[in-house]
């Protein structure tokens, strides 16, 4: 990379900062209990809307693996999520009614937050449909993760996003508050991702599962990116480029091994395709807040319509992270 | 001694036993407590040094709450950064003070508050006691050892190191440089040989005082002071001047990764730490809070003890770097994208493609499933969908027959097919008309097994009932893209097992070649080939060639085809399927 290139990623990270900066006023703290985070603790920023349904499990799951405190941004829900969270002791909450798209779904928000709140600790930024899967996640918690990564002067550690969906119509079962989404969607594609490099960011980036064959097996330039850095040792110079897929500086992007060996990584369950889906699809549509004028949701709602099946003989079952790193979809790496 | 501080003033009990241990401490104190406790307990002096960066608060709190032990002593702090000296004199201080004050201490065990006994101390004791001359220390000299991580080895100990590997990398690395191009070399004092090993020793009194009271010790203190890690080697190096017993390993289970640093362990290696019949452990993660209760508290079952034996522990981390270090061949994920010719295997296992076979036999496919077992693809790279076995729609990895998704990536595609199907043999027919974008990674896959009968292709447009001038004009575009692959196929970067026929000789002798590769196809069955493949009716097909030529279309790369008829072993019947024994 040259001196020219460093320099203008440079000034581009600069950029998202200061814009991050400015985006602050946007949000206001409706439960700010950051006062309690501890010079360790391990951070989970989330921007989220209408998500009330699914916010008792997503809580439970990520306490349990260790997580000690939520930041998260609620914008404009009106289903009564941001009065649950305002409820649970270890949840800090800003509201926001302004533009998802605007704030570059979300990225700005939570880089400001992170810039104020997460320097210094390991910050996890996933959305409430997203559970973290890592090496021996069933009998050590993230902390002895992210001691290691410490230890081995690791900073980013990447999780890719697997599609998780349920075997029959996307609407048959319904989805009851505080129930594991996994029980429903518990099918996904085990080896059908496409890989390639960014060269001006150095990040991967990987389209395939369900959502490619399905949606878009005839213009898979527009499958939606798979690759997610979310856990990540946060310094306030730091700055997400879009979504949790690229990072600059862009050392922090470099979470693969390029010469024949594999870094450890772990798996991003995303339970999106659950019975709720359909209904946030029409309203996505409506609101138009997603990426690339929400042409994914387009997609969806067209093939949505004929046969919300995406199960087909070959679908995995998701049993363990073991299953997932046999069949090469995450790594233990050097730990062991 | 300077800095000694006992706790009780200077008269110190004696009735300790036999085995003293020095611990160095830095961070999870409460554990480290709880280690001193154990160690106490057995009747064991200890002598805990504790690093200077640890806050003044932390360390307090810590001394004082091992103020209820009189037989625990604090050494002077120093400030100890991995690499460098200080962790060399944190030790040799400690091990003064342990030699001084507990004159009945035989063996001096150097451990860290990261480690852990997994057996009775007891049992450690008598095992010292049983060896009362042995030292029991890793020391080997450094052309002997692959240990070494970054290349420096031998550099170690003729370079000078003053500059910090973890805060001034960048000086670090370039001092280094500097001398190498200078080719500076340090006078190793003395003659001495350097040697090196892990840091966690046990040595005897005789050996450790004779390091420590040497005349020459300020000498190789000195030479020491500028070595690169010196705690893995002056202690390794000076027991050779002295020990007369050495036993090289260490009682302390202690496993490094492919950076040189240590593994850690956790709750769920219980049973394997067990099994190990190991002394000692580290490192552990100080909130492994199943391991320090099943060990400390003396919650272990009562078993047969023997020698130590970490073996399957060793294969556990040896595969994790070798997991870090090579990796799965084939594999391409999110934490795995090797740079090209770095990949250790471009795919997973080993796969067949045939090309020009299934336009010269009619059956091909079927025949070659029932001959071989294989998986038999059609064209998977054809142009209008991916023809699968039985041409499902979809296969193995929910890899989907959409010609669009395996075009963006065809790489990704093959690749992910193989993996997919780890375990059964893939074949697939390949032919001019379909994607080349892969020509050169198949090639190139030491996995691959080509075998081409080149010019076949014109087959199908012999029977096509089609104008010639289209014809002439598709038979001209695909013999120049053989063409282009052939000379894929044969350059020297090839790697692949590849064979390439020409139309007219492969049809004199089908079965011999057939037979070859069915041979290389795994499953190994020692009867010959019984049944041919049905070969399609060629009659008439030397006078579509000429007729090629007559229009200025010149196919060269079936071989040579008599014009008039029959070429040699062709029938003008349709001929049946014949036996070879």
């Amino acid at each position: 990379m040259g001196a020219v290139q460093s320099y203008r990623l440079r000034n581009q990270r600069k950029r998202w900062r200061i814009r991050a900066f400015r985006k602050r006023r946007e949000l206001r703290a409706v439960s700010d209990r950051t006062n309690t985070i501890k010079t360790d603790d391990i951070l989970l920023f989330s921007t989220l809307r209408n998500e009330k349904v699914r916010l008792p499990y997503f809580l439970k799951y990520y306490r349990e693996q260790g997580v000690n405190h939520f930041l998260i941004v609620d914008n404009d829900s009106d289903d009564g999520s941001l009065e649950y969270l305002i409820k649970q002791p270890d949840v800090s909450v800003w509201y926001t009614r302004k533009s998802y798209k605007r704030s570059r779904f979300g990225v700005d928000w939570l880089n400001w937050l992170q810039m104020k709140y997460a320097h210094g600790h390991w910050s996890l930024v996933v959305d409430p449909d997203e559970f973290l899967i890592y090496p021996f996640c069933d009998t050590r918690p993230l902390r002895a993760l992210t001691d290691w990564l410490d230890a081995s002067s690791i900073k980013s550690f990447s999780a890719m996003l697997l599609d998780m969906y349920p075997k029959g119509r996307i609407d048959a079962q319904p989805y009851s508050e505080g129930q594991d989404p996994l029980e429903i969607t518990s099918w996904f594609d085990s080896g059908n991702y496409m890989i390639s490099k960014n060269p001006k960011f150095g990040n991967l980036w990987i389209q395939g599962g369900p959502r490619a064959r399905k949606f878009f097996a005839d213009k898979p330039e527009a499958a939606p990116a798979l690759n997610k850095i979310p856990l990540v040792k946060w310094d306030r110079r730091y700055a997400y480029v879009s979504s949790t897929h690229m990072l600059l500086p862009r050392g922090l992007n470099l979470v693969y091994d390029e010469w024949g060996g594999e870094k450890a990584s772990g798996v991003l369950l995303h339970t999106k395709f659950l019975d709720t889906f359909t209904t946030k699809a029409e309203e996505e549509l409506e609101r138009k807040q997603h990426y690339a004028a929400s042409i994914e949701y387009k997609a969806y709602a067209e093939s949505l319509a004929q046969n919300p099946d995406l199960w087909c003989k070959w679908s995995e079952k998701y049993i363990n992270w073991r299953q997932l790193e046999i069949l090469g979809l995450m790594s233990k790496g050097n730990w062991a | 001694m300077s800095g000694t501080m006992p706790m009780n003033g200077t008269m110190i009990d004696t009735g300790r036993g036999p085995v003293g241990i020095v611990m160095l401490v830095h961070t999870a104190l409460d554990r480290a407590e709880q280690v001193a406790r154990h160690w106490y307990a057995a009747g064991c002096p200890v002598v805990i040094h504790c690093d200077k960066n640890t806050p003044r608060g932390e360390y307090n709190a810590f001394r004082s709450a091992l103020s209820d032990l009189p037989d625990i002593l604090f050494a002077a702090r120093h400030r100890c950064e991995w690499g460098t000296w200080g962790i060399v004199s944190a030790t040799q201080e400690a091990s003064e003070l342990m030699l001084a004050q507990f004159p009945q201490v035989r063996h001096v065990y150097l451990a860290s508050g990261s480690c852990l006994p997994l057996r009775p101390v007891e049992e450690l004791i008598t095992y010292l006691t049983d060896r009362p001359r042995t030292d029991f220390i890793e020391s080997a000299t450094t052309a002997d050892v692959p240990w070494t991580v970054g290349g420096l080895d031998e550099e170690r100990f003729t370079l000078r190191f003053p500059f910090s590997w973890k805060r001034q990398r960048h000086l670090f690395d370039r001092y280094v440089a500097i001398q190498r191009a200078l080719r500076t070399k340090r006078r190793i004092p003395n003659g001495i040989i350097p040697h090196m090993g892990s840091q966690w020793w046990c040595l005897t009194r005789q050996t450790l005082s004779a390091i420590l009271q040497d005349p020459e010790r300020s000498t190789y203190d000195r030479f020491f002071r500028r070595v690169w890690i010196p705690d893995e080697s002056y202690f390794q190096t000076l027991a050779r001047q002295y020990s007369t017993n050495i036993e090289s390993r260490s009682l302390t289970l202690s496993k490094f990764d492919f950076q040189g640093k240590p593994h850690i362990f956790y709750d769920d290696h219980l049973q394997l730490l067990r099994r190990s019949d190991c002394f000692v452990a580290r490192k552990i993660w100080p909130h492994a809070t199943l391991l320090f209760e099943t060990f400390l508290e003396g919650k272990h079952g009562a078993r047969e003890r023997t020698e130590p034996n970490p073996g399957k522990i060793d294969r556990i981390f040896a595969k994790a770097v070798e997991r870090r270090t090579r990796g799965r061949p084939g594999l391409y994920m999110h934490s795995r994208f090797p740079n090209q010719g770095w990949e250790n295997g471009t795919t997973s296992e080993q796969y067949s493609i045939f090309q020009g076979f299934s336009d010269l036999f009619e059956d091909f496919e079927p025949w070659l499933a029932k001959a071989t077992g294989a998986q038999v693809h059609g064209h998977l790279f054809a142009p209008n969908r991916v023809e699968y076995a039985g041409r499902q729609s979809i296969v193995g990895g929910a890899l989907c027959d959409s010609a669009a998704l395996r075009d963006y990536s065809p790489r990704a595609f093959l690749t992910s097919l193989i993996w997919n199907t780890r375990g059964e043999w893939q074949c697939f027919q390949f032919g001019p008309q379909d994607n080349q974008d892969l020509n050169w990674i198949l090639a190139r896959d030491p996995n691959a097994q080509i075998s081409v009968i080149s010019g076949a292709w014109a087959i199908p447009l012999f029977k096509s009932n089609r104008n010639f001038a289209e014809i002439r004009a598709e038979a001209a575009e695909l013999q120049k893209i053989e063409n282009t692959h052939l000379k894929v196929l044969r350059s020297p970067y090839s790697k692949a097992r590849i064979r390439i026929w020409t139309m007219a000789d492969f049809i004199e002798s089908p079965m011999e070649p057939l037979q070859t590769i069915i041979d290389e196809i795994g499953h190994k069955t020692l009867r010959r080939l019984t049944e041919a493949p049905k070969m399609t009716d060629l009659t008439g097909f030397g006078q579509f060639l000429q007729n090629l030529k007559n229009q200025g279309m010149h196919p060269h790369l079936m071989g040579d085809f008599p014009v008039v008829q029959d070429p040699v072993g062709l029938q003008s019947k349709p001929r049946k399927p014949y036996l070879v024994q």
